[in-house]
């Protein structure tokens, strides 16, 4: 995709593609530790420290910390877990927490300075969350409705006139083995990977038009550019905890759904 | 003289669709929390997890762009 703006000059635009997403190791070639593995170590490390610290000293009136960590930990619990699953949704109110904190730090990795780089944009890791969720919700229904009843509820909803059942029952098949893990994946990954696009685009196409092109226009467009990198950042942190609540959200009504048992 | 890829102009239209059912999603939680401020807190994950579901064809869109 290359857009070359000063094709006669000899030296154009590059454009950032998806090359932008490929790191070389950090410790020289041969090694295998990149950015990316750095900020996932990075945010694990601070996810860690920071509910270590919150919940070290639980007091009745809690303190700065402990506000701060009970904050994300009720929201968890209340807007999403007992929202979207019910009163059962206490169980799992630790796995939610857990996903949405792993989620949301590696996102805004994205628009902390010098790491600038989200973790979720590399498949890899939304993938892993999404088999995980996949695993979770499946065994939950399993056990709580039997290998037969769990398929039969999600393949012959009850309610329905038969004949849409030849419709209905492979969809329900496909959707809930194949299409959920796979949407849940790939919309946290693109989401990053196209939010941390833009922002390189702008970021690197202003430069370009500032320093390299020059000229009035060249300088007025530029900043233009620069200045609304600085809104997207804004912008892009919004929808990193957005995607963050999103992905959480979804796991937790797949398991509402595989813990509802008869409809 | 310009040079591009033929699939970002195919994400531009698949992201037609996508757009206008985000709009519709929005629309209708916006008029319902109006006529009904207390139910906000109920629409608010309805409306985001139809955003969700809505936005994934675009993304799976710019997905397929990238890949193909």
């Amino acid at each position: 995709m290359s857009y070359p703006l000063a094709a006669a000059e000899g030296e154009g635009f590059v454009s950032p593609g998806p090359g932008t997403f490929v790191f070389p190791p950090l410790f020289g070639e041969g090694t295998f530790f990149t950015k990316t593995m750095l900020i996932v170590v990075l945010g694990s490390f601070a996810i860690a420290v920071f509910y270590y610290l919150a919940a070290r000293r639980a007091a009745t009136v809690p303190g700065k910390l402990q506000f701060a960590g009970e904050s994300v930990y009720g929201f968890v619990r209340n807007s999403i877990a007992l929202d979207a699953i019910g009163h059962e949704g206490r169980k799992y109110v630790p796995y939610l927490a857990t996903l949405f904190s792993f989620i949301a730090v590696l996102n805004i990795s994205g628009i902390i300075p010098v790491l600038q780089f989200p973790a979720t944009s590399r498949i890899a890791i939304p993938l892993f969350l999404a088999i995980i969720s996949w695993v979770i919700y499946n065994a939950i229904g399993i056990k709580r409705q039997g290998l037969v009843g769990y398929f039969k509820n999600m393949m012959f909803p009850p309610g329905i006139p038969w004949p849409v059942y030849i419709l209905l029952a492979p969809i329900e098949l496909f959707s809930t083995f194949f299409v959920r893990p796979i949407t849940l994946a790939l919309r946290l990954t693109f989401n990053m990977f196209a939010g941390h696009l833009v922002l390189v685009l702008f970021v690197l196409g202003g430069e370009y038009l500032v320093f390299d092109k020059g000229g009035l226009v060249g300088i007025a467009a530029g900043s233009v550019a620069l200045f609304g990198s600085i809104v997207l950042t804004f912008f892009e942190g919004f929808v990193q905890l957005l995607q963050a609540y999103v992905f959480t959200l979804l796991t937790a009504l797949y398991i509402g759904g595989a813990l509802a048992d008869e409809h | 003289m310009v040079e591009g890829n033929v699939n970002m102009i195919g994400y531009g239209l698949a992201a037609i669709g996508p757009g206008i059912g985000i709009g519709l999603i929005f629309a209708a939680y916006i008029s319902g929390v109006a006529r009904q401020p207390e139910s906000r807190s109920m629409l608010q994950s309805i409306a985001i997890l139809g955003f969700a579901l809505a936005e994934a064809l675009a993304i799976i869109g710019i997905g397929l762009a990238f890949a193909l």
